[in-house]
């Protein structure tokens, strides 16, 4: 028997990365899922996005575990385009039990040189992004009688970093609305919680423009996943450079599931000991 | 179907009946053998039953029923000799060591102006000091295992300075400090080291609550701070099992230093 059997999660951000492995962790443990991502690359965005294709792989895996998926292409800034996605899911599925609020996207830049649009773009998809995520949720899950939340922040939500000044502002806000809504929704049994992963194995942070920000001193031909896995390393108290995006699914699933049902309001880290450096 | 902690060894502290009497069946349950120890004595000024032998017993009854092994024994997470003991008999016999959950801890309620020096030692010595023992004796094992992970109880009262419980807020506290501090100690061994806040459990430590009224007379303001926000009065030693179980499990092998609250919302009202 499956941890969430017969209940329904949405995931924002879904077609790779975290996002696709939280929605086959829930999977395997007998959740159906309603996947959205923007599925395109945004403007101040300087790695790879996702892709229509990605959305259609993570389709492909939840069908092989025999579970159903609907998936949309959508941004999390536009918010009738997401409730249409959330409304057509729970049409089809028949509810919703579980919101994983994760789409997020990662840029850099020093406070001072920061453009606007860099600035709108990354509060736009990771924080209001969010909030439209729970806004569209909530109703659904109060016809359900209750249900989980899970937004996505990050360590940078728990402490500040040099470099990505939006980012950690977003990500903190995140904290904000996550203990908000703990509050507005406790009465209907609806718990609200957030994860903060440290750095994950995954494209937003294997990339040169990542690897450039965090080992400026080292020639391009130098910066290598194995020279840079010490840089990460020295961030995290446990000796692992980063984490595996199943151990964020395997908290995710936790706070998803009954097991957690008198939990909310927790900013849980998954972090290797890194915000209490 | 596997189990979550097939396999491990858990050392549980308290372990003859309420919260831990529940983590040492839920962990036997995924597939964990157990080494217990609990007082199964009177505690001087307790306002509510003591654990007894038989409840030890009880736990040992219902963990073999599991067909999960267990070595019980009685000692006080203030005798490091008893406890050292217990320890090394049980690794002794069932071969290794991979989780600690260091849940053994009393309460006693009263004004600031009632608590006798004999309660302030009794909270501090078994809550604090008998954590701190706890970790100090075990983690020679767990560094010897190759890693591992403790869970330490401390409470919403860990947290939050809860009203007429000054040594437990005091002792509570000092666990999620040591909680803290032990993690980064202990991480270059691989060793995970959180912190549980429960908020009010259904267990025989809530036959006290009826001091609360006397207590809160003159205080009403204070009621408030023991309100959860999700509309329940109290969990069930489950709920805070499955948080233990959770942090003990390889499902969180990058969680370290945390501080999990079970406690439905009362830390954030």
């Amino acid at each position: 028997m499956g941890r969430l059997d017969g209940k329904v999660a949405f995931i924002t951000g879904a077609a790779r990365g975290q996002g696709r492995s939280h929605a086959l962790r829930m999977a395997e443990e007998g959740a159906d899922i309603i996947a959205v991502d923007v599925a395109r690359q945004l403007p101040t965005v300087e790695y790879a996005m996702s892709t229509p294709d990605d959305l259609a792989e993570t389709v492909r895996q939840v069908e092989a575990l025999d579970r159903r998926i609907v998936a949309r292409e959508a941004d999390v800034r536009d918010y009738p385009a997401l409730k249409s996605a959330l409304d057509d899911g729970v049409a089809e599925l028949g509810r919703l039990d579980i919101v994983s609020a994760n789409a997020g996207i990662f840029s850099q830049g020093r406070a001072d040189e920061l453009s606007d649009e860099s600035w709108d773009e990354m509060i736009g998809v990771n924080l209001t992004g969010v909030w439209h995520t729970a806004k569209a949720a909530i109703p659904h899950l109060k016809a359900a009688g209750g249900g989980s939340i899970i937004l996505t922040s990050s360590t940078a939500g728990i402490k500040g970093f040099e470099n990505f000044a939006h980012y950690v502002s977003a990500k903190h806000g995140v904290v904000g609305l996550m203990r908000t809504l703990a509050l507005e929704l406790a009465p209907d049994m609806i718990r609200v919680n957030s994860v903060h992963p440290t750095s994950v194995d995954t494209p937003m942070i294997q990339n040169e423009m990542l690897y450039a920000l965090f080992a400026p001193d080292l020639e391009p031909a130098e910066r290598t996943r194995e020279r840079l896995a010490e840089r990460f390393q020295a961030m995290n108290a446990l000796p692992v450079p980063w984490v595996e995006p199943v151990d964020i699914s395997n908290a995710v699933l936790w706070l998803a599931s009954d097991e957690s049902r008198y939990v909310t309001g927790v900013m849980l880290p998954v972090d290797a000991g890194a915000t209490t450096k | 179907m596997t189990g979550r902690v097939e396999g491990k060894v858990a050392f549980v502290t308290g372990a003859a009946r309420g919260q831990g009497r529940s983590h040492a069946v839920r962990l036997a349950e995924e597939g964990a053998d157990i080494i217990a120890v609990d007082l199964c004595g009177p505690v001087p000024g307790l306002q509510y039953s003591h654990a007894t032998e038989e409840d030890l017993q009880e736990t040992v009854r219902q963990v073999e029923a599991l067909d999960r092994r267990i070595v019980a024994r009685k000692a006080d997470v203030r005798d490091r000799a008893a406890m050292k003991a217990a320890i090394d008999e049980g690794i002794a016999e069932l071969g290794h060591l991979d989780i600690v959950v260091g849940n053994a801890g009393i309460c006693i309620l009263a004004p600031w102006d009632e608590v006798t020096p004999e309660v302030w030692d009794e909270t501090i010595s078994t809550n604090l000091t008998g954590i701190w023992n706890t970790v100090q004796l075990t983690a020679p094992h767990l560094i010897e295992a190759g890693g591992g992970s403790i869970i330490l109880t401390s409470s919403a009262a860990g947290l939050k300075g809860l009203p007429f419980l000054t040594p437990y807020v005091a002792s509570k506290f000092g666990v999620t400090g040591l909680t803290k501090a032990f993690a980064h100690e202990l991480a270059k061994h691989n060793i995970r080291v959180n912190s549980l806040h429960p908020t009010g459990v259904d267990t025989p430590m809530g036959e006290m609550a009826g001091e609360y009224p006397r207590l809160l007379a003159g205080n009403e303001r204070l009621a408030g701070m023991l309100t959860n926000s999700l509309p329940i009065d109290v969990t069930e030693p489950r709920d805070q099992s499955n948080a233990v179980l959770f942090l003990a499990s390889d499902e969180s092998r990058y969680i370290t230093a945390m501080a999990m609250t079970v406690d439905a919302g009362n830390t954030q009202y």
